[in-house]
């Protein structure tokens, strides 16, 4: 049975949680978390200014979700998969994938811009929910190949009521995937409150029905995502099956700039959770041990400043997509009509002038 | 909550985007007939992403205009169930994309009830897509998803062009026994014009002709009719009168109205967004044929999207038929042999 209150090892006022039995994570990893969080706030806060610019046609921040996203990539092994939706830019950045590559979608020259073979990413997900049944896929095969992958697959809160999502819960407990299913519950799906979407104690007890532990963490505690992630990824990887693990956190920006969020909830509401933002209470732990000092908020600072260079870099570089593109990756070999489309193209481009 | 809610009665003229006709249509169906009901994702509170919903919750309560949870299967099998026991559902699916977890009750049950049972369970429901290209949508955003559902017998399929219409039609398929798929191109949401919402407008099953013409006929619909319109006039400039046909209902199909006008002229040319193969382009293209074979000067052609995958934003404008290729898809219907 999911817990009653989510897993918390550090407080919103930084200090360690002294009712908590679960182990916390070593010295080195909450440092390296850290440098990551800063990291993916900076990048969070760059795309959004890329969209203003209009260099980015559209961005879903992660902006106040940070430790989800940043503990998702940190508890993966190198050959693991991590299944990430359109909002987990940042987990995947996180993973290794150049920004660049990632923002590729947003800034509308293609639409997977990373090959997801060299980090084990898949391409993210649109349709909500579909990824988590290609997650069962993959960690099924895993198995029956006998490699020890595990998949980290996520998705949000209003993306459990989709029919795929229980479907993939269902397959992965029947087959026994090494699957980790990581829903960021943001309290909202675009205009949508939680309330509206379930009224299930809680979207870990979504699990129960399919035969799967699930497990319930304060989103926004780096510390606690690191412990009962890295935990579900172990027992997984150990053979136990599946996990569920449902974040609590919260979407602090409007779904994508084109939103309007005061249509449908309170500034008050947001600033309700500005206090348990992720940044400030691990910095306040990590300060508190001497983990964390200025010298070493500059070096994060630094390499947060160099991936928003990076960004602003590649961003502002005009590439001209080839429409040629358009038609080479349908198929391995192109059916006679599309070497016809393509040649019109190619024909109306030789010609003068813009097109009407 | 929202700042557009009152919006003046449906009386005489006024200028009104597509969204704010529609937006009519629905408050109407929903003042005339207490059984009409609006649900789906984001309709409520926010009144929909692209604002169609706006302001019904707040005027008609949230039994009327109420959001679901996140499941588009969910909300056609909800509806279908509703319609069963007396209600007038009225689905939105966000996006053309987003409306295929849906499929199954789509094709398998909101087509095929009436044909299973006979005619006792009919489905007076409307399912609202906003759909096809031209907006700058990352993928899954931006599909013409028409044929689809043309091709599943048991559906209308219906594509307003502009305000007036989108007000008639969508109004028409409210009221219509029979389930409607009713597919909005996105692209003209926002475009304005004058409008006079009570005005007769022609029903399902209508097509109009929108340009007069002698010399060829453009066949169009939805998001293609603007650009028909466009490439008709910059035609007349050189000297080539060119008749344009909103095709308005795909399903059911006015063979009689489309076949006349191409018979007046003897050259057609099919313009639609979604890719070419299979499609209702090509039905279209078809049965003018059948029709018309003695009346034609040349083959019909069809300019339509090409046979992959809708481009990212970036390369979107190579994919939508634009007036350079219906101009030359024009030029090339065999003018000399006549
Ligand atoms: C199948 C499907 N239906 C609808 C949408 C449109 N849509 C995109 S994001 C979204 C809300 C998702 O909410 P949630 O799962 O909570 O994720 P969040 O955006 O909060 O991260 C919706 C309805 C979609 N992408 N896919
Ligand atoms: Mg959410």
């Amino acid at each position: 049975m999911p817990t009653a209150v989510p897993v918390q090892l550090i407080g919103p006022d930084g200090e360690r949680v002294a009712t908590s039995a679960r182990a916390m994570p070593s010295d080195a990893d909450l440092v390296r978390a850290y440098t990551a969080l800063v990291a993916a706030r900076r990048l969070n806060d760059q795309a959004y200014a890329l969209v203003r610019q209009g260099r980015l046609a559209v961005y879903p921040s992660s902006h106040g979700q940070e430790a989800c996203q940043v503990a998702a990539a940190q508890v993966l092994d190198a050959a693991d998969w991590l299944f990430p939706t359109y909002r987990d830019t940042a987990a995947v950045v996180a993973r290794g994938v150049p920004a660049g590559e990632v923002l590729v979608l947003l800034k509308g020259d293609w639409h997977s811009g990373y090959d997801p073979y060299t980090h084990n990413v898949a391409p993210q997900a649109t349709p909500l929910a579909t990824q988590l049944l290609h997650a069962v896929g993959v960690a099924h095969a895993a198995r029956l190949r006998v490699e020890p992958t595990v998949v980290l697959a996520m998705c949000g809160d209003g993306a459990t009521s989709e029919g795929d999502f229980h479907e993939a819960l269902n397959f992965a407990a029947v087959f026994r995937a090494p699957v980790v299913f990581f829903v960021q519950n943001n309290e909202y799906a675009i205009s949508v409150p939680l309330a509206r979407q379930s009224v299930a104690p809680s979207l870990a007890h979504k699990g129960i029905g399919y035969g799967i532990r699930g497990e319930r963490v304060d989103g926004n505690d780096a510390a606690a995502l690191l412990t009962v992630l890295g935990d579900a990824v172990t027992r997984a990887r150990e053979g136990a099956g599946p996990q569920l693990i449902e974040a609590h956190t919260y979407r602090m920006q409007a779904h994508t700039n084109a939103d309007d969020a005061r249509r449908y909830r309170a500034d008050a509401d947001v600033a309700a959770w500005e206090h348990r933002d992720p940044l400030a209470r691990l910095s306040t732990y990590l300060r508190g041990r001497g983990l964390l000092d200025d010298a070493g908020q500059q070096v994060a600072d630094a390499a947060a400043e160099e991936l928003a260079a990076g960004m602003r870099e590649e961003l502002f570089r005009d590439v001209t997509p080839d429409p040629a593109d358009l038609f080479t990756h349908v198929f391995a070999v192109p059916t006679p009509q599309l070497i016809e489309q393509s040649a019109v193209v190619a024909d109306e481009q030789s010609r003068e002038g813009a097109l009407r | 909550m929202s700042t557009t809610t009152t919006q003046p009665a449906p009386t005489g003229h006024q200028k009104l985007t597509m969204a704010q006709a529609l937006n009519h249509a629905l408050r109407d169906e929903m003042s005339a007939d207490p059984s009409v009901v609006v649900f789906g994702e984001d309709v409520g509170a926010l009144g929909g992403v692209f604002r169609i919903t706006d302001g019904l919750t707040a005027e008609f309560g949230d039994t009327r205009c109420f959001d679901t949870p996140l499941a588009e299967s969910g909300i056609v099998g909800m509806a279908i169930g509703m319609a069963m026991n007396g209600m007038r559902p009225v689905v939105e699916m966000q996006f053309d994309a987003f409306g295929y977890p849906a499929f199954e009750q789509v094709v398998s049950h909101v087509a095929k009830m009436r044909n299973r049972t006979r005619g006792a369970v009919t489905l007076p429901m409307v399912i609202r897509v906003p759909y096809a290209g031209g907006i700058g949508g990352v993928e899954h955003h931006c599909d013409s998803s028409e044929a689809y559902y043309a091709h599943t017998p048991g559906l209308q399929v219906l594509t307003p062009a502009d305000a007036a219409d989108a007000y008639g039609l969508l109004r028409a398929a409210i009221a219509s026994p029979d389930p409607v798929v009713f597919l909005e191109p996105k692209k003209l949401y926002w475009a304005k014009e004058e409008v006079d919402l009570s005005a007769e407008v022609p029903g399902i099953g209508r097509a109009v002709v929108r340009r007069a013409g002698t010399d060829a006929t453009l066949i169009a619909y939805g998001p293609s009719v603007p650009v028909a319109l466009e490439a008709a006039a910059i035609a007349a400039q050189e000297g080539r009168s060119l008749q344009v046909v909103d095709v308005r209902s795909i399903v059911p199909f006015d063979d009689e109205t489309v076949a006349a006008a191409v018979r007046s002229t003897g050259r057609a040319v099919v313009i639609a967004e979604a890719p070419g193969f299979a499609s209702v382009a090509s039905e279209i293209a078809a049965r003018v044929t059948e029709r018309c074979f003695h009346s034609l000067a040349a083959p019909i052609a069809r300019v339509t999207g090409f046979d992959i995958p809708f481009p990212p934003p970036k390369l979107e404008h190579f994919q939508l038929p634009g007036v350079d290729r219906v101009l030359d898809a024009v030029d090339a219907l065999q003018w000399e042999t006549s």
